[in-house]
């Protein structure tokens, strides 16, 4: 029954691969805005919650999206990326809520144990209250289950219960495209619509859609130290220290988080077109080249997850 | 020719599109060692990641790199040293990208086998050379067959472990074709593979130069994509109504958009349509997304509909061609209904595989979700419970976690729905416990 030539059976109907992507992405949107009544959009203004805002404009417009942005502000970002967030909220005409780490801890709820501690993991708890103060009973956001280990076998609609919490051996069993986003009061979901995408296919659809993106993901002269393999950014909130050398080198950032924990890769790729060609042929996964945080230990992003980071 | 002669790059005008495929065995067949070697093959396995496991190999004391380390995930399996959840891995050849549900093999978790095929348009089952067909194996094609998965692919593992022995190969082609038939399997292939080196998989190697098919790659490059095997009725669940209502804007004053994805078939402006099931008539006048308009709209595409006419749709309801069907409403889902009519039925009959720790309790009251629609159901009955590991029909008075069984339902409100073996996506549906929200089945429509 093995025959020696295959035809591929392959209609012109079948779309390619990004519009099925795609597709998926907006189907995913939909079910959110059907099944849930208080539903929020994570909009950091790094790339992957860029791809979701033009997912939501497809399958929104030309009404208003039926939730309106949260970005958890660490308080170490980028000014670029910053920027980039005002403008884009205020370009879609759409709501922008910003909740700061900060704030959490002038509330005494955030307690770093040094000051020079990286706030990302302490962005669960703004989170979580910012979910209590808006009473949210889901969060889309830009996840993807090629980005680390523990978000392989991740839902595409996750259940948090009231502490947030991720418990991987509760989670509900995911069949064809019946998603079930029901809750009670105080639990929560957590919506990824690009889970099935991997860092190509996000760099591929932003150029298929022309999107625009912050400055720091193309190549640019920077300050950095090397330090454990990674390349660390010298800025005011991570200085050079006495016996660091200092070098002037051309980078871009793959992923763009707290200052303190995201590096950048040497790179000359300045346009979206080079990217894809660097990631095509990248030999170090996204996380990887960028995360300070991840090296901890193999079970790091797991720890997080189930403390209810996202 | 190797699969991946091809880099992905932008631009490419070879888009086979995506395909779904599920894997399924246990550890000892090599399942992980397979997935882990096409990941590694297709150069989707990056240097630190391949670093990781490398240390991980060393550390566990073995002399090789062990690729099954890259599908090992979360730290409580770690633990276990077992499977158990349903994990998703991506690989790209430049011409197609594949998404990979892989299904845990024991016994216990059928569940987790019937998740990850609900996705799938292929199965790979895999079968250890120096054992044959196994209860295992007959279980996975059994399941693969139920969920409807069009296409399986045997693939026999360990052949260096047998000399790369033809009759081997043989032997165990033939005893699974017998079987094969008697579950009512149509496509099925077969192929010799070592997984551990990598033969028959991207490479044809040099061990198996009696084997004229094609790789495992090259399998996967030319399979079928969902969809596209046959004619299938246009069926277009609501999943949200657009009404912008923007009172200083005339075009948007009365807009009305149907949102959702075409689940099967394909529309076209002009065409005459049906919503089901208050039955109402109208014409598509316009299929819109992004703002951009679409003569026609096809399988897995999500779009906006706007009608003719004026009426009432809401999430829940589906909107169907008007020359496709053939209204049957209350008649039963099953026996002598004529094949391709979508029906709105206050009962169905299904094989149901139970998910929830908790026994399906037939006093209560459960919810159940089918396409965009939801309807409480009440057990009307278990004709029997099937099992799973000699296929035989038991008689059964409940049904427990991972068990399957032909069970029928009441509706308090009626359901649209399809044959499974006619529609997937119209066929299928989730038990959901109200009480703790937990889906706790899955059904197919007979």
């Amino acid at each position: 029954m093995n025959a020696p030539v295959l035809e591929p059976a392959l209609r012109h109907t079948t779309l390619d691969h990004l519009d099925w992507l795609e597709s998926e992405a907006i189907y995913i949107l939909r079910e959110v805005a059907g099944q849930c009544s208080n539903p929020a959009l994570l909009f950091s203004g790094g790339k992957d919650s860029i791809v979701l805002l033009r997912l939501a404009e497809k399958a929104f417009r030309p009404g208003r999206f039926p939730f309106p942005l949260l970005h958890i502000d660490t308080g170490h970002n980028y000014s670029e990326v910053i920027d980039f967030r005002d403008a884009r909220a205020c370009e879609l005409n759409e709501r922008l809520i910003v909740r700061s780490v900060e704030s959490s801890m002038a509330r005494g709820t955030v307690r770093l144990k040094s000051a020079d501690e990286s706030r990302n993991k302490h962005q669960s708890v703004t989170l979580l209250e910012a979910i209590e103060e808006f009473g949210f009973d889901a969060c889309i956001g830009g996840a993807r289950r090629d980005e680390e280990k523990a978000r392989a076998k991740e839902r595409i609609f996750s259940f948090r219960d009231e502490f947030g919490g991720w418990d991987p051996k509760n989670q509900r069993p995911e069949l064809w495209n019946l998603f079930n986003a029901r809750v009670h009061k105080g639990e929560n979901i957590r919506a990824f619509p690009i889970s099935n995408w991997t860092e190509l296919d996000v760099w591929q659809y932003i150029a298929r859609e022309g999107l625009a993106l912050p400055s720091i993901y193309f190549a640019h002269v920077r300050p950095v130290i090397r330090k454990g393999g990674l390349l660390q950014p010298v800025t005011e909130l991570t200085p050079a220290r006495d016996g660091d050398v200092v070098e002037q080198l051309r980078v871009r950032f793959r992923t763009v988080g707290d200052i303190t924990c995201t590096a950048p890769v040497e790179s000359d790729a300045d346009t979206v077109h080079k990217i894809i060609a660097e990631t095509a042929t990248s030999t170090i996964t996204e996380r990887g080249a960028t995360r300070l945080d991840d090296h901890a230990s193999e079970a790091a992003m797991e720890q997080r997850k189930k403390e209810g980071y996202f | 020719m190797s699969a991946i002669e091809h880099i992905p790059e932008f631009g490419s005008r070879v888009d086979n599109g995506l395909l779904r495929f599920l894997t399924c065995g246990s550890v000892d067949d090599g399942k992980s060692t397979l997935i882990g070697r096409l990941l590694y093959d297709t150069k989707a396995i990056l240097a630190d990641t391949l670093h990781a496991i490398e240390k991980t190999s060393a550390r566990r004391g073995m002399e090789a790199v062990d690729l099954s380390l890259l599908t090992d995930g979360l730290q409580a399996e770690r633990e276990q040293g077992i499977t158990i959840d349903v994990a998703y891995r991506y690989f790209s050849t430049g011409r197609r990208k594949y998404i990979i549900a892989d299904a845990p093999g024991h016994e216990q978790y059928t569940r987790n086998m019937v998740t990850a095929a609900s996705t799938a348009n292929l199965a790979i089952i895999l079968i250890d050379a120096r054992k044959g067909v196994l209860t295992q194996t007959r279980r996975h094609s059994y399941l693969a067959h139920l969920v409807g998965i069009p296409h399986l692919l045997v693939a026999v593992n360990k052949m260096d472990l047998v000399g790369y022995d033809r009759t081997v190969f043989e032997r165990i082609r033939l005893e699974y074709l017998a079987f094969a038939r008697q579950l009512g399997i149509k496509d099925v292939r077969f192929i010799p593979l070592s997984a551990l080196n990598g033969d028959m998989l991207v490479d044809r190697g040099e061990n198996l130069g009696w084997y004229k098919g094609p790789t495992l790659i090259d399998i996967l490059e030319s399979a079928p994509a969902a969809h596209s095997e046959s004619d299938e009725r246009f069926r277009f669940p609501v999943q949200y109504v657009c009404r912008p209502q923007k009172a200083d804007d005339p075009l948007l004053h009365d807009y009305r958009g149907f949102m959702g994805r075409v689940e099967s078939g394909e529309i076209a402006v002009g065409d005459e349509i049906v919503v089901l099931p208050s039955e109402r008539r109208s014409r598509i006048k316009d299929i819109q997304i992004g703002g951009r308009t679409l003569p026609r709209a096809v399988a897995e595409q999500s779009v906006t509909l706007l009608l003719e006419d004026e009426i009432d749709i809401s999430r829940g309801d589906m909107i169907v061609r008007a020359n496709d069907k053939k209204l049957c409403p209350g008649a039963p889902a099953s026996g002598t209904v004529s094949t391709r009519t979508a029906l709105a039925t206050r009962r169905i009959d299904a094989m149901l595989c139970w998910l929830g720790e908790s026994p399906l309790d037939a006093r209560r009251k459960y919810l159940i979700r089918q396409t965009t629609r939801d309807a409480r159901a009440l057990l009307d009955g278990i004709s029997y419970r099937l099992d799973i590991n000699s296929l035989q029909q038991v008689a059964a008075e409940g049904i427990g976690m991972n068990d399957i069984a032909r069970v029928a339902f009441k509706l308090a409100q009626p359901l649209v729905v399809d044959r499974y073996v006619e529609n997937r996506a119209t066929g299928a549906f989730i038990v959901i416990d109200e009480s703790t929200n937990n889906t706790v089945g899955a059904g197919m429509i007979l």
